[in-house]
């Protein structure tokens, strides 16, 4: 039977196969505290940047993945940007965007033909607009945590998902994301160091979603987004 | 799931005389070698990145227990659940009771190897529910009644003209009656059949390609963004993982993950890798309120003991088909079993028996092609030249094999007579074969000449050239 019973079972069939009991004390300890300390295994120097040769590489590697990349100057040129994102597309000025409160730090106002709505994504959307806790030069990939703030539905049901991303949170590699992801749960939860610091859902976005499952020919928008533009933001307000 | 191994033979006969089969064959794994190794080119690091996949899962395989019990310990802080089981039937029955207790009508899954290893879509049928593959490929093959026959490319054996027909056959009583032709048309197609079913499905399976001990969380892998919308959606998530999967930080997935696109598709990093940690929160707007991870042993726990434990460090990246030339001859379907392909010559005889897959581990050219591409450097011409003496040792060769080894070994055993009779064979035959320099036909040696011919010998034996050798 499974419940307790199968994981008896199962555990007693491990020890068995590996010659051993329980690991005592001592063994255990060491373990625990290679897990309390996550160190980065090799990182692939690639990305090892000053930051505007990782941004580069960053917008380089995200467009090999049919991502597209869009620089602004500055966070009053964002609703410009996704407005004439959204015109040359022939998309909807209708956007879906997430309740977080870094995208308020742009002018929305400055554009009254969008329509925003703030929350999770239904049916019905066509085009979303999210941040992201930082993307990574290493791939040209994005990390989304899930949170009120930000609800994943809005990173797959959306046809389009435009990601406003402020150029200082590009990093190397993946790594940093763990690290970042850590130090913002330490505190919450309580427990950092505990594990209890990740959110429901990380999601790492490289390029939209696509497929080469018939005849290994390249379709984009499987099931996820068709369109994945990213918005990068020189500097940030004051 | 039931398998067919047991008639390997004639399922390779079939595949190659399959015409519609051989023209895919040709054309994927030609495309999946050259962006393997493009990628891997691309990577300075990439070797070096190998050895520590692997240096991490023999590390995890040394201590599966605890990181299994740590593993559990954060699920269950995070508020999810683990169900520990034995055989594939235990977790199926587990799976159906929750999809139960979700009030389930249909379900929603992602790809998964296991599901396979326990019949999971014929099982949920059976019981009224009705299970919806959402990878394109598993789509195709659950529409066609048919077995993946790849591990990440389960339609791999379907041409476009195939898929075509089959959706215009099973779409048409949806209202889409026009036959489409283009690969963007019946993605397009395919989605916009598949997201009506995506928000109705009352629970959503995915597998993981990793189990995070540090944090509790399931990690899974697609570029189409099916296994999200799988586990977002629906009010419940059930993650379906083989005990192997675990792995002790965040950092050491990573590492992992570092190598297993390339090594699958060529690509730098799958479009979406997607870790999950437990039901939705309090103040989270989506995802699913409750979270189930069911873990399968089947035979691993006892693999860990064996000759065969490498193989436990199979991350399914499917680069070992993607690189064998038996499998690019015959495809996936003639394995029989869910995995095929090296990996599957070594996993299936051990996880349903050798007699049932005898055949497997004897479908190699011992090219050692796939050993060179696995990222986790697992020996697989080795491992299969083990299964091949457990089963001569079992007495499960055919009598006319063991008798013409169990001869060869008698006179090998006696090397004044073994020289003399060599000696005079190879002499023959060299003499027989000079003017052509090879025989298309021998007598005894059908099953070589069946399929390739002999070349004639130079007219000494080695032994005997040895000694001349070592005379002059
Ligand atoms: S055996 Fe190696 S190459 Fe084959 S699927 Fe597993 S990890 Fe990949």
């Amino acid at each position: 039977m499974s419940g307790a019973g199968g994981r008896e079972a199962i555990l007693g069939s491990i020890r068995r196969s590996l010659g051993r009991g329980p690991l005592d004390e001592a063994a255990r300890a060491t373990l625990d505290a290679r897990i309390a300390d996550p160190r980065p295994n090799l990182v692939p120097a690639r990305s090892d940047l000053p930051q505007a040769e990782r941004v580069a590489l960053f917008t380089e590697m995200a467009e090999k993945v049919f991502a597209t990349v869009d620089r602004v100057a500055g966070p009053e040129a964002v609703p410009g940007a996704v407005a004439d994102y959204l015109a040359q597309h022939n998309l909807p000025p209708a956007l879906a965007m997430a309740p977080d409160a870094a995208l308020d730090a742009y002018p929305w106002a400055d554009k009254p033909l969008l329509a925003i709505r703030r929350g999770r994504a239904e049916e019905a959307d066509r085009v979303a607009v999210t941040g992201a806790v930082m993307g990574f030069a290493e791939t040209g990939t994005l990390m989304m945590a899930s949170g009120p703030e930000h609800p994943s539905t809005l990173n797959f049901l959306p046809e389009t998902h435009i990601v406003v991303l402020p150029a200082e949170r590009i990093g190397g590699a993946y790594e940093e994301g763990w690290a970042r992801l850590r130090e913002q749960g330490a505190g919450e939860a309580g427990d950092a160091d505990d594990g209890g610091f990740m959110p429901r859902t990380v999601n790492l976005v490289t390029g939209p979603s696509r497929t080469a499952d018939i005849e290994q020919t390249i379709a984009l928008g499987a099931h996820g987004p068709r369109r994945l533009h990213i918005v990068i933001v020189e500097e940030e307000a004051p | 799931m039931d398998a067919t191994s047991r008639t390997f033979v004639a399922n390779a006969r079939a595949g190659l005389r399959d015409a519609a089969l051989q023209t895919s064959l040709a054309r994927f794994q030609g495309g999946f070698q050259v962006k393997r190794a493009e990628a891997a080119e691309r990577l300075p690091e990439f070797e070096a990145l190998r050895d520590e996949a692997r240096a991490i899962k023999d590390h995890v395989l040394a201590h599966l227990d605890h990181y299994l019990e740590r593993f559990e310990e954060r699920v269950r802080a995070s508020g999810g659940t683990v169900h520990w089981c034995e055989t594939p039937e235990q977790a199926r029955e587990r799976i159906l009771a929750l999809c139960r207790e979700a009030d389930a009508k249909t379900v929603t899954k992602s790809k998964s190897m296991i599901a396979e290893e326990m019949a999971l879509n014929p099982f949920l049928e059976e019981h009224g529910i009705e299970p919806v593959e959402t990878d394109l490929g598993e789509y195709v093959v659950q529409l066609a009644d048919e077995r993946p026959s790849h591990i990440i490319a389960p339609a791999v054996h379907k041409t476009r003209d195939q898929v075509a027909d089959l959706f215009h056959e099973k779409h048409t009583p949806l209202g889409r009656t026009r036959r489409l032709e283009r690969v963007e048309e019946l993605v397009e197609e395919a989605r916009e059949v598949l997201r009506p079913r995506y928000l109705a499905a009352d629970v959503g399976i995915t597998g993981a390609n990793f189990l995070i001990a540090e944090t509790g969380s399931s990690a899974v892998v697609t570029n189409e963004g099916n296994a999200d919308l799988t586990q977002i959606l629906p009010r419940m998530h059930i993650v379906i993982a083989t005990l192997e999967k675990v792995v002790p930080t965040l950092e050491d997935a990573t590492t992992i993950m570092r190598v297993l696109a390339r090594s699958a598709t060529g690509q730098e990093f799958s479009t979406y890798t997607t870790v999950s940690t437990g039901p939705r929160r309090p103040g989270d707007a989506d995802g699913p309120e409750a979270y189930h991870v069911v873990l399968l042993d089947n035979g691993r726990s006892r693999m860990l003991g064996s000759e065969f434990r490498e193989v436990l460090r199979c991350i399914k990246c499917g680069a070992c088909m993607n690189h064998c030339p038996v499998y690019g001859a015959v495809g996936g379907h003639a394995y029989g079993w869910v995995y095929p392909g090296p990996v599957g010559a070594v996993l299936t005889p051990n996880l349903i028996g050798l007699e049932e897959a005898r055949h497997l581990p004897n479908a190699s050219s011992f090219c050692g092609r796939c050993e060179e591409v696995c990222p986790v450097r697992i020996p697989l011409p080795g491992l299969m030249r083990k299964l091949r003496e457990q089963e001569f040792a079992q007495g499960l060769a055919p009598a006319a094999v063991r008798r013409g080894i169990g001869a060869w070994a008698w006179l090998a055993r006696r090397p004044a007579l073994y020289r003399c009779l060599t000696g005079i064979g190879i002499g023959m035959m060299g003499a027989l074969g000079r003017r052509r320099g090879r025989f298309v036909r021998l007598p005894l040696a059908g099953g070589w000449t069946g399929a390739r011919d002999m070349p004639a010998p130079e007219g000494a034996t080695f032994h005997a050239l040895w000694r001349k050798e070592r005379k002059a």
